[in-house]
């Protein structure tokens, strides 16, 4: 690490002066092995009224600060919006939840080890110094959305419900102004400046989520394989929610992890469902649009089948086609 | 005096006869208080006045020279002492028992990844900023990293007995597989560490190391100094597993830093360190040829390993080493292939040979059953050897049979389903068994014990690697003397005393335990002395001694104190013995027939190994071993990137040891009964390694058996499972 300038934020205003450092969990790490080198660190964690979660309109906002204990065990999402506490869940660690914020946990950066090792070219981490994962070990690599520069993942687990629950990030500008965007939209791909990661702006401070209302009777499911059955990443994850409408599907939201540089959505997929009755032969042509052709690099190839058959064996479930033994299905309620 | 005693004969089992009745014992460690409240000190937890602090810093080409080392990059940084460079630094940790320095490589690089330089500062930080920030200039050459593909590799002379191509053309039923098992790591809670202090020539070191014997000759071949001159303290350490076995390179730095700076120098490794320069277990290609007659007679068995290292390495993964004494057949045959690589070198990682030789073997017996017809368990009993297979040497105990039967029992073996005809959800189940076997062996050891009054205290080299040596060698002592063991204290890792084998190759246990046990036993014989009764008529128990109808206190009587020391060495019941430990392994798996995840659902280890000591911290060992296996099967791999052969696994985020959740609830270990009265004289075999050996293809078995298919490349990650199931 570094040595670093330390500020504690004592007004919104003061976000601005350097690098967020909300629970530390990721920026701590990324400090010490010099992948992330502030001069100046902005403690966020005193500001006032970040750490609430609040009734909105019909839905809930979510300061920055919240952990993902806290967000994960609180009743309201419990009921409301139970994929939520599903994948924060299957992410990281209790200790780490304790520390981990909602604002933080938006941001943490690509697990990509070529990221990690400042030994490797990575264009992330200096733009224009090449790939080192292209050629290398990839298995934690992006299936969709990647460029030239950089085929890397985002591996956040909340993110993903986040994405498939249509949330809005809260972000307040450093003139003082806040902006609500949908979490589709926050961020964006790596492009040829993969190390620009979202649409935030020099001086932007996350303050809040949002989640829309609830929908009643829902069902929901986070649904996250990995290469151990706890505390790893994930290989693919398959964020869902289905009303059943009687014998045909109705708001169907899906969203997919650690297959692209963030949530993945597809609404061509969304619209074969809409409407439909679920079947066996609906759901293989539904992930035949889903899963692409090939994959950026050849180690990441297998995501593709194990995309197809997590997303078929997660809506069978969600619809009730396929038994929901050993699985954790929640149903929503108000 | 020193007693020295060679094993050349069977032992009458006096651990039987002595009174205070604390072997076996599920005691706890005296230790463990300690460890759990932070207050015994690990090597880098020692503040020693004026200490400097080192970080290492590694080599990122693959193979060349270092032309500069940039000193001038970082000197100007606040706290930077020096950037320290010596012909005498290591490239990578010693190999067990080596008893000499490793590889001094001078400006050579050999791998990415190897220590090149010490960067020494005032603070941890401010040194490893630096060692972050230093600009090393190099002189790249080619050089092949990929195991698979470097074309520079070394052959070895096949290891036979009988005719294999004879056995194997009689077959009937012929199975031919090639199983792939990843480079591993032992991933040691406590990373490696140094401090060391120089005092009138002498250097001090306190570090974490499994072998302090050895490790004393290896740092003082390593500086080119005389041994009397090195003094190493290891009392506690963090896990070892293998990997702190021989002597670091962040101990060589440390030394040497703190020799040329004149001030004590600490160096610990980070993760990504110890990930980069400790010597990781070797991946393997193995073909497995079977041969059987059609009633389930094995004719023909051969065991060929493809395995890497480094050049200048002696240490090969002796991957076939249980299939050379398991089972029995007409000819078997071993061959062994060594490619060499310019990545991380190979050594020993726990049960280095059977941790991923006897995962394949076993999936090859469990396939043959298959194709035979027969239970896995039967082809198993079916095919014990009357004797050594490959040299006739006579087993000097073996309860294989025992512990595939009783296991099976327990286990409910024989409501096993047909292959891949069970579900629950989209859940598969199955069932897996396989045999567990790993060679046993008496190391040359020493030890003090000394009596004062009702008191006594032990004196040895060896180690405690979390493994219970405190606990045991307390109940040794405590045992032999008629003494509670909360009364005699253990003074371990402490080269100044007496040399023992160190902790390695599960022998710890029954080398230095056996020569504690001769040290108490001389003592025995002075004390009936001042009782006035002949030694076998002595009875000692809770601090009295009886004998002849004379009576006294220990308190009393050992009014000074009395010493003895004894030293043990394997003899000539090695030669005509083969002693091994052996169990059976049983695991019940669900894997999903989406997704591929496999969750293991129980496992029960029953073994046969010996007298156990102390039945709490060997069934500890039997636990981690099989927690090794869960690994083993499931979740552990080293990645490397082929081009340039660094690590991409560098930290325990990305390098998965089983977390909690792949570990059942419902993991049971029993031992049965044994004495091995011709391996030494408290009768006792290796523990730690057994419940590895094997552990993992039990797992892969039941994989199978639940999938209907097979996985040949371990870990059985969810994409391998997925493929087996629809390939
Ligand atoms: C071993 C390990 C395993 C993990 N496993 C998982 C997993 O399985 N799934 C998963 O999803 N995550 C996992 N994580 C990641 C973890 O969820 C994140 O590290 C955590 O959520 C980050 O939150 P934080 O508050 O600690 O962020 P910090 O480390 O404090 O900050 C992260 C980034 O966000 C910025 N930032 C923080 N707050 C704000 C704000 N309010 N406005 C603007 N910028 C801000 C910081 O500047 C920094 O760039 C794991 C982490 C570790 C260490
Ligand atoms: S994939 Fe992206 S993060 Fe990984 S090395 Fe390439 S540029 Fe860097």
């Amino acid at each position: 690490m570094r040595p670093i300038d330390y500020r504690r934020a004592s007004s919104f205003d003061d976000a601005a002066a350097g690098q967020i450092i909300a629970g530390g969990t990721n920026l701590l790490d990324l400090m010490k092995i010099e992948v992330m080198t502030p001069d100046t660190v902005v403690d966020i964690t005193r500001l006032d009224g970040l750490s609430t979660i609040e009734a909105e309109d019909d839905g809930l906002r979510i300061g920055a600060l919240v952990t993902n204990t806290m967000l994960a065990n609180d009743a309201r999402v419990r009921a409301g919006w139970p994929l939520l506490s599903r994948a924060i869940l299957a992410g990281a660690s209790a200790q780490i939840r304790n520390k981990a914020t909602t604002g933080g946990n938006l941001l943490q950066r690509t697990r990509c080890p070529y990221f990690y090792d400042t030994s490797q070219a990575c264009n992330k981490r200096s733009p224009g110094e090449g790939c080192a994962a292209r050629g290398g070990a990839g298995r934690m690599l992006a299936l969709f959305g990647t460029s030239d520069q950089c085929l890397a993942a985002h591996p956040s687990d909340m993110a993903v419900a986040l994405a498939a629950l249509q949330a809005e990030v809260e972000i307040r500008g450093a003139e003082g102004r806040r902006r609500r965007v949908p979490i589709h939209d926050f961020y964006r791909g790596p492009g040829d400046r993969p190390d620009i990661e979202t649409v935030l702006d020099r001086g932007d401070l996350i303050t809040a989520v949002v989640l829309p209302r609830p929908l009643e009777g829902a069902r929901q499911t986070y649904r996250k394989v990995r290469d151990r059955a706890s505390y790893a990443f994930a290989l693919v994850s398959v964020a869902g929610s289905v009303t059943m409408d009687g014998e045909t599907m109705s708001d169907v939201s899906l969203a997919y992890g650690s297959v692209a540089p963030h949530p993945w959505m597809d609404h061509d997929v969304v619209a074969m469902l809409e409407g439909e009755r679920p079947s066996d032969a609906l759901f293989q042509r539904a992930a035949d649009r889903l899963v692409p052709d090939s994959a950026p690099h050849p180690d990441t190839d297998y995501k593709r089948t194990l995309l197809r058959r997590t997303f078929i064996a997660t809506l069978r479930q969600l619809t009730g086609l396929g038994d929901a033994t050993g699985t954790d299905i929640a149903r929503t309620h108000g | 005096m020193k007693d020295h005693f060679t094993m050349d004969e069977p032992q009458p089992r006096v651990l039987d006869e002595t009174k205070q009745g604390v072997i076996g014992t599920p005691m706890d460690r005296p230790d463990g208080a300690r460890k759990v409240s932070g207050t015994a000190g690990y090597a880098a937890d020692h503040k020693v006045e004026g200490m400097a602090h080192g970080v290492l810093v590694r080599a990122t080409i693959s193979r060349g020279r270092v032309t500069d080392i940039g000193r001038a990059s970082v000197m100007d940084l606040d706290g930077v002492i020096e950037v320290v460079t010596d012909p005498r630094m290591t490239r990578n940790p010693a190999q067990g028992m080596a008893g000499e320095a490793p590889v001094q490589p001078g400006d050579d690089v050999h791998y990415h990844g190897q220590p090149i330089a010490v960067v020494v500062a005032e603070t941890f930080e401010a040194a490893r900023d630096a060692a972050q920030r230093l600009v090393v200039t190099y002189r790249k050459e080619d050089a092949a990293s990929d195991p698979d593909a470097t074309p520079d590799t070394e052959v070895g002379d096949p290891e036979t007995a009988g005719d294999f191509d004879a056995a194997w053309a009689k077959a009937d039923v012929r199975l031919d597989r090639t199983y792939t098992t990843p480079s591993q790591v032992s991933a040691a809670m406590e990373p490696h560490a140094a401090i060391a202090e120089w005092t009138d020539g002498r250097v001090e070191l306190r570090s974490s190391l499994q072998m302090v014997r050895f490790n004393k000759a290896e740092l003082a071949d390593t500086l080119g100094i005389d041994a009397d001159r090195v003094r190493i303290l290891s009392p506690f350490v963090g896990g070892g597993f293998g990997s702190k076995l021989g002597l670091g390179p962040e101990a060589v730095a440390a030394a040497i830093a703190s020799e040329k700076l004149g001030r004590p120098v600490r160096v610990v490794m980070s993760r990504q360190n110890v990930f980069d320069a400790v010597l990781r277990r070797s991946e393997t290609r193995q073909r497995v040829r079977l041969g059987a007659s059609k009633d389930g007679q094995l004719l023909a068995l051969s065991h060929d390993d493809r395995v890497s290292n480094l050049d200048g390495e002696g240490f090969a993964e002796p991957v076939s080493q249980a299939s050379q004494f398991l089972y029995r057949a007409d000819g078997l045959s071993f061959t062994q292939t060594v490619a060499r690589i310019a990545a991380t070198p190979a050594g020993s990682v726990r049960a280095p040979g059977e941790a991923v030789g006897m995962v394949a073997l076993e999936a090859a017996m469990d396939e043959l059953a298959d194709e035979l017809g027969v239970d896995p368990v039967e082809l198993r009993l079916n095919n014990l050897p009357d004797t050594h297979p490959m040299d006739g040497r006579a087993f000097s105990t073996r309860r294989l049979a025992d512990c595939l039967q009783d296991g099976a029992a327990r286990f409910g073996w024989a409501d096993r389903w047909t292959r891949g005809t069970r579900r629950e959800g989209d859940w598969l189940i199955g069932m897996g068994v396989a045999s567990a076997a790993r060679s046993n062996m008496l190391v040359k050891s020493a030890a003090r014990v000394r009596l004062q009054g009702d008191r006594a205290v032990v004196e040895t080299d060896m180690t405690d690697i979390g493994t219970g040596t405190y606990a045991i060698l307390s109940q040794i002592a405590g045992e032999m003397l008629g003494l509670s063991p909360d009364r005699v204290d253990v003074r371990l890792g402490d080269s100044d005393l007496p040399g023992a084998s160190g902790s390695g190759g599960s022998f710890g246990a029954s080398s230095a335990g056996s020569a504690t046990f001769l040290a108490a036993k001389r003592i025995r014989r002075d004390i009936a002395r001042k009782l006035g009764c002949p030694e076998d008529a002595l009875t000692l128990q809770n601090g009295r001694a009886r004998g002849d109808n004379r009576e006294a206190d220990l308190s009393e009587l050992i009014d000074q104190e009395l010493v003895g020391e004894a030293e043990i060495e394997a003899g000539k019941t090695d030669e005509s013995h083969f002693s091994a430990g052996f169990g059976a392994h049983f695991a019940e798996v669900a894997v999903n027939e989406w997704t591929g995840e496999v969750r293991v659902r129980r496992m029960l280890a029953v073994m046969s190994m010996g007298r156990i000591l102390n039945e709490k911290t060997a069934r500890s060992q039997a636990l981690g071993g099989m927690i090794w296996g869960i690994g083993t099967a499931l979740t552990e791999e080293v990645q490397s990137d082929a081009r340039d052969g660094h690590v991409v696994t560098r930290d325990l985020a990305n390098y998965h040891v089983p977390s909690h959740a792949d570990v059942p609830g419902d993991m049971q270990v029993v031992f049965l009964e044994e004495r091995d009265d011709w391996a030494n004289p408290i009768q006792t075999k290796g523990i730690g390694e057994l419940g590895i050996s094997g552990a993992g293809a039990a797992v892969i078995n039941a994989i199978s058996h639940a999938t209907g298919h097979r996985t040949y490349d371990c870990p059985a990650l969810p994409d391998r499972v997925i493929s087996s199931l629809a390939p």
